[in-house]
């Protein structure tokens, strides 16, 4: 794949031809096929400019987008946002000439590039209705906003003003454009709505508000303040580069030598590695680029592929990051009271072709979701939502390939779209994203690629495969917890009424039935104090008396409020111990945290883990996984084993009931 | 058995039930109960009455598991129910005690169907009947029409003669909840067989057309899966007035299995099938045969159906060659007849062709 787009490099091929006989051409790559997918290309377009403008002056964005039915199939989409604004005699060359100040050339984690930009939203606007596009933006120095209507001039690929004027506007800085259009408009799958449902998922720094042609306003809140780091720009690796690119920057560059060159314009090429490459060549180091050919540079070319070069730094992607995954799932996805976001996971960044890509993954399973349906698989790339060519994706190939029957999910034959109530994120970032078309709609099957989703989606699989073989269990042990609590007693008092005797004690076939630990937490939350209040009750349902140690890994950022009883040990990492003392037969044992400065979200579930009891016996608490160091004492006296699960050979009278239907 | 004997005996025995438990939980043990399956794979020929009945499979009803420990609990608050009833001299309907179970709070039935079930499965574990347990059916509604004369003993304790061509309606004569000795005695019967009729339509098809005179025999409306009350008095009718009984029914699954019932013996009341089957009942219903030979109007099997054929080639009461010939064919015919589709032919052909035709084979006409 050349490093320059296609866009570019079909419109200096066709310089002759007017600029929107070249729009006609390629209007499948450009997103404006079809009259739906344009109203969707459009607002696509303004939300990613507005958003890449407020990150780029270090805003956080608050964009607001809405699409307004103006006529019979036309519509006005007006983006709105607070970003830094554009100085008036920048406005209509910004907005009103196709691939001007664009970002060709330059390899870094962005969004978009798609080639034309807003400009081919304006584009496609006034072919279509013939209106003009009208841009308000007011710069933070400005005590008012320009305003300007404006149409490109395709045959000069100039702006044309039809009308400016300065207008008062509350907002004290920012953009607003308002683009008509003939489209049509849809809801589902690949609605203006679901896109930005989703690019509020992966941005949850931005505040983005929608305002759909009918019905009310929906926004999507901030929940974090922290903006995505800067991306770095870096120049090319060797390894992966291509000869169409290695010649045209041999031709473009500036130094006179091609050892200079080398290292000048390669990342991670030092002057040793430079001379070492010109060797392996034979090409001379003194010769100047402009005047390789062919045969020197494919030698070249060959060379790199021998020299041993470092891998590309991978500072330069930017990952969304576990937590902001996390929140932003949350935020969106909330209403609908998923029972588990699996943590999600930000794999190590891998290099393909000299290029860094890095893979994400988050699952979010059960609540309101629907339970029969195929998992709903969100697709991103640095960022973007991809809402079309699904089947080309190399991430919904992935998550096809996987076997999630292992991980507990529905999937008829171990491969396929698996069912049920679940919904997976996968998040693809790197400089250069692969892309199956200059369409930019889905990620290219690269096996690299694959592999890495693969690892990803099977890393949160397990995870929510633990989740649910936890939950199963507790369901079980829940059951068993309320036949002792509820019915047994029922059971013996109506028993011993019925015989004329005194209720007997029941403790011994409690333990029978039970015969494990039950530790159970209730988590009360405080608005006002910013106080989440953790009581963790530890039931002992075994014949005997325990002892042990309970440890629970708070977050960091928590700050440990009143603790009862009083911790073992709190470590700098979060993890608090307790020696507890001995829970007698049949009684119980209660832990109170209170955790100071944290958001309600931020703690819904404790990380417990005991030691120096059994842990087949403990339900609700994972063994202390043996890498802490264990300096704590062993109590358990060895050798209990939770009661078996089943009498063998003893059939359950109440599960052999056939439909009796003889009377 | 005797009013007090029988319900001297089903105090002791509820008390034994209360007792076992009480005593599992005293001892430490999980509470339990083995109750013989009643399943199809727990049903066994019983040479001596030519009827199934349960085998030796047991379950157990454990309170170690949700519904297990639900059902024992239902279990003690039914026996303290019993014990105060027949301290007091009163009885319930099935369907009073499941509604009764309202004020039960967990132990709360969930539909008739449990109640009746773990009646049921007391009547199994004591080898009493559900009427020592003061626990009686409603009327079914199944009823008689031919020349049989019975006595029964009326609410007032008066008797009453009732012949069943003459002093009655042409609904018949209705069977009641009770058809033992003690409230109805059989007198006598001019007649040569009794046909059992699954459907009301073809019940009173014959009795319109005067079947019951024309052929000479007793019509009983089974009603569906009939009664046990309803097989008692078939049985009776067949053991002390020597008639033989024939059913006749829909040609369907379900069908297949109302003769079982009656013939053979239910799988939910086997622990009683030598009073309630009668085991030389012949079957004159519509079988895939006769939806070929009479060309009969038909459905398509459903899912439901196809199961429970496919249901009855491994229930030990079909494995006879006439029965795997006749469910085979159905499967391949893939359909299904009613009773009433012989009217195909017309109003009159039931009687003046098919049920002579029939009945004949088996030499009844």
């Amino acid at each position: 794949m050349p490093s320059i787009s296609i866009a570019e490099e079909l419109a200096k091929k066709q310089r002759e031809i007017s600029i929107s006989e070249f729009f006609e051409r390629n209007k499948q790559i450009l997103g404006y096929d079809s009259p739906t997918k344009a109203l969707l290309t459009v607002v696509k377009e303004l939300c990613e400019n507005s958003l890449d403008a407020c990150e780029d002056a270090g805003i956080l964005p608050d964009v607001s987008v809405s699409i307004q039915k103006s006529g019979k199939d036309e519509f006005l989409v007006a983006a709105e946002d607070n970003g830094p604004g554009i100085v008036k005699k920048e406005v209509a060359n910004v907005f009103g000439r196709l691939l001007y100040g664009s970002r060709f050339h330059v390899l870094a984690q962005k969004r978009g590039q798609q080639g034309i930009g807003v400009s081919g939203a304006i584009l496609y606007g006034q072919t279509t209705t013939g209106k003009p596009t009208r841009i308000r933006s007011r710069p933070a120095e400005m005590d008012v906003a320009y305003e300007v209507d404006l149409i490109i001039d395709i045959r000069r690929n100039r702006p044309s003003i039809q009308k400016e004027d300065f207008v008062a506007w509350d907002k004290p800085h920012g953009t607003r454009v308002e683009i008509p259009l003939k489209s049509r408009y849809v809801t589902g799958k690949q609605s203006p709505f679901e896109y930005l449902k989703a690019t509020a998922i992966v941005n949850p720094h931005a505040r983005i508000t929608y305002l759909p042609p009918e019905g009310e306003p929906i926004v999507f809140e901030r929940v974090t303040e922290e903006l995505p780091p800067k991306t770095v720009e870096i120049k090319p690796h060797p390894y992966g580069i291509e000869l169409g690119t290695f010649l045209a920057m041999a031709k473009e560059t500036k130094s006179y030598k091609l050892s200079a060159f080398l290292a000048e314009e390669f990342s991670r090429i030092s002057a040793r590695v430079a001379k070492e490459i010109c060797e392996k060549a034979g090409v001379p180091p003194e010769m100047k680029p402009k005047s390789l050919d062919l045969q020197e540079v494919k030698a070249i070319l060959d060379a790199i592929k021998e020299v041993k070069i470092m891998a590309p730094s991978t500072d330069c992607l930017s990952p969304i990051g576990e937590k902001l995954i996390k929140k932003g799932l949350k935020n969106v996805l909330g209403a609908l009271k998923p029972e588990f976001f699996s943590p999600p996971l930000t794999r190590d960044p891998v290099v393909w072709q000299g290029n860094p890509f890095q893979i994400e993954v988050g699952i979010v399973y059960g609540g309101d979701l629907p339970p029969d349906q195929p998992v709903d698989v969100l697709r991103f790339a640095n960022r973007v939502p991809l809402l079309y060519q699904a089947g080309a994706c190399a991430i919904t190939q992935a998550v096809q390939s996987v076997d999630w029957r292992r991980y507990g999910l529905e999937q008829r034959g171990g491969e396929g779209l698996p069912y049920g109530p679940a919904i997976i994120l996968v998040h693809v970032g790197s400089v250069k994203v692969p892309y199956t078309s200059e369409a930019k709609e889905a990620v290219a099957s690269i096996p690299e690629i694959m592999e890495e989703i693969d690892l990803a989606l099977k890393e949160c699989g397990r995870r929510l495969k633990t989740h649910l073989t936890k939950k199963a269990r507790r369901a079980k042990t829940r059951e068993k917890f309320d036949i002792v609590q509820r019915i047994l007693p029922k059971i013996a008092e109506k028993s011993a009424k019925i015989v004329g005797k005194k209720v007997p004690n029941l403790d011994a076939t409690v333990t029978k039935i039970m015969g494990v630990i039950w530790i159970e937490e209730a988590i009360a939350y405080d608005a006002k104090a910013k106080k989440h209040t953790v009581t963790i009750d530890l039931h002992n349902f075994t014949s005997a008396g325990k002892k042990f140690n309970l440890h629970a890994l708070l977050p960091r950022s928590a700050k440990l409020g009143a603790v009862d009883p009083k911790p073992k040990e709190v470590r700098d990492d979060g993890k608090v111990t307790w020696e507890l003392k001995r829970i007698n037969s049949v009684e119980k044992g209660t832990v109170t945290i209170e955790l100071l400065a944290l958001d309600k979200e931020e703690y819904d579930e404790s990380e417990l883990y005991v030691s120096g009891v059994s842990p087949e016996l403990v339900i609700g608490a994972e063994p202390l996984p043996g890498d802490w160091e264990l300096e704590y004492a062993e109590f358990e006296e060895a050798g209990e084993a939770p009661p078996p699960e089943e009498d063998e050979g003893e059939i359950d009278y109440d599960e052999t009931e056939e439909v009796l239907e003889d009377d | 058995m005797t009013e007090p004997e029988g319900a001297n005996k089903a105090v002791q025995q509820l008390y034994a039930i209360a007792e076992e438990i009480y005593d599992e939980l005293k001892g430490g043990q999980i509470p339990k109960m083995k109750i013989p399956l009643r399943t199809k794979a727990n049903i066994r020929f019983d040479p001596k009455h030519s009827v199934w009945k349960y085998g030796k499979l047991t379950g157990v009803r454990s309170a170690k598991k949700m519904k297990g420990a639900l059902m024992l609990l239902r279990t003690m608050y039914v026996l303290d129910f019993i014990r105060d009833m027949i301290n007091q001299s009163k009885s319930s309907t099935l369907r009073e005690m499941y509604y009764i179970s309202e004020g039960w709070d967990l132990a709360k039935f969930h539909s008739q169907d449990e109640s009746n079930l773990l009646a049921e499965d007391l009547e199994v574990v004591t080898a009493l009947m559900r009427e020592d347990f003061k626990l009686r059916p409603e009327e079914s509604g199944a009823s008689v029409i031919g020349n049989l004369t019975i006595e029964e003993i009326t609410r007032n304790g008066e008797r009453r003669r009732i012949n069943c061509r003459d002093d009655v309606g042409d609904a018949g004569y209705t069977i009641p909840y009770n058809v033992e000795k003690e409230k109805v005695k059989l007198r006598s019967a001019d007649a040569k067989f009794v046909l059992a009729i699954e459907t009301g339509g073809m019940f009173d098809r014959l009795v319109e057309n005067g079947f019951d005179e024309d052929a000479k025999c007793i019509l009983v409306h089974l009603k569906g899966q009939p009664s046990r009350s309803t097989r008692r008095l078939l049985k009776r009718l067949n053991e002390e007035l020597k008639l033989q009984v024939a059913t006749y029914t829909d040609g369907d699954p379900w069908s297949f299995r109302i003769h079982a019932s009656v013939a053979y013996g239910a799988i939910k009341t086997a622990h009683i099938s030598e009073f309630l089957a009668t085991p030389t009942a012949e079957f004159v219903g519509v079988t895939a045969s006769d939806i070929m030979n009479y060309q009969l109007p038909t459905d398509v099997l459903t899912p439901r159906d196809i199961g429970a054929l496919n249901a009855e080639l491994s229930d030990p009461r079909f494995a006879t060659e006439f029965w795997r010939t006749e469910i085979n064919a159905m499967l391949q015919l893939n359909k299904k007849a009613e009773q009433q589709a012989l009217a195909k032919y017309g109003l009159d052909y039931v009687t003046d062709t098919y049920l002579p035709e029939k009945l004949g084979e088996i030499g009844l006409m």
